[in-house]
């Protein structure tokens, strides 16, 4: 398992490289990408800020939680903290599985309990203003 | 008995104006009583208790959890998930 909060470019070519194995067959690799638009403002930039040691530690149950659900071969996620433009990436994560199934479900629901449970909080600065999204469970 | 390291993030930081604290530990000192402390010395954070989560020493704990000295207090505002891509 490979984690990591950075206030640098992610890297999607190491988590895929991390992930892989010879037992993998399927690799899924999430990007989540800052949007121009939210709740119908124009987003100019958001900031993300975390707790980073905690942050280690919940993403260590979260990862144990997903192996007792799905046989999974490795995960490895980052996430980006500080100024994002539009169109940058924040967060990455990348599962491998011997099945594609359980690599897309293990992905997803692992995108998920992040967005829940890990102490990452994330400001919007736009047209207009600026706000912490709280709550944001979409 | 000690303090208690407390540390704020996100938009209590702000309207507190400070991401770390120490507060001495008393007698039956608990997560929430910490609260009570901090909006009387930063009125800003006044009125958000019911948002915030608690962490003792990186995980999550009950607002009744009784701290002791050498405690690291973590007040978490509701967090907002860590990508932007799939709000909608």
């Amino acid at each position: 398992m490979l984690f990591e909060v950075t206030d640098r470019e992610l890297e999607p070519e190491r988590l895929f490289n991390h992930v892989r194995k010879d037992a993998a067959g399927a690799v899924v690799l999430f990007h989540g990408v800052v949007r121009e638009t939210n709740l119908g403002r124009n987003v100019e930039y958001l900031e993300y800020e975390a707790y980073p040691e905690m942050a280690t530690k919940v993403m260590e149950q979260l990862v144990g939680e997903l192996h007792s659900k799905w046989e999974i071969t490795d995960v490895a996620i980052q996430h980006r903290t500080g100024r994002l433009e539009i169109g940058e990436t924040s967060l990455l994560v990348a599962v491998s599985s011997p099945h594609r199934h359980e690599a897309f479900a293990a992905g997803e629901w692992l995108v998920d309990r992040f967005k829940d449970k890990v102490p990452v909080w994330k400001k919007e600065v736009f047209e207009g203003g600026e706000e912490w999204i709280e709550g944001d469970r979409h | 008995m000690g303090t208690v390291k407390v540390r704020l993030f996100a938009r209590l930081a702000e309207l507190a104006g400070t991401r770390s604290e120490e507060v001495e530990v008393g007698e039956g000192l608990r997560a929430c009583d910490v609260y009570r402390l901090l909006e009387t010395q930063h009125p800003a954070i006044a009125g958000l208790a019911d948002t915030v989560m608690y962490a003792v020493n990186q995980e999550y704990a009950a607002p009744e959890t009784p701290l002791k000295g050498g405690d690291e207090l973590a007040l978490i505002p509701p967090v907002s998930g860590g990508d932007s891509c799939c709000s909608r």
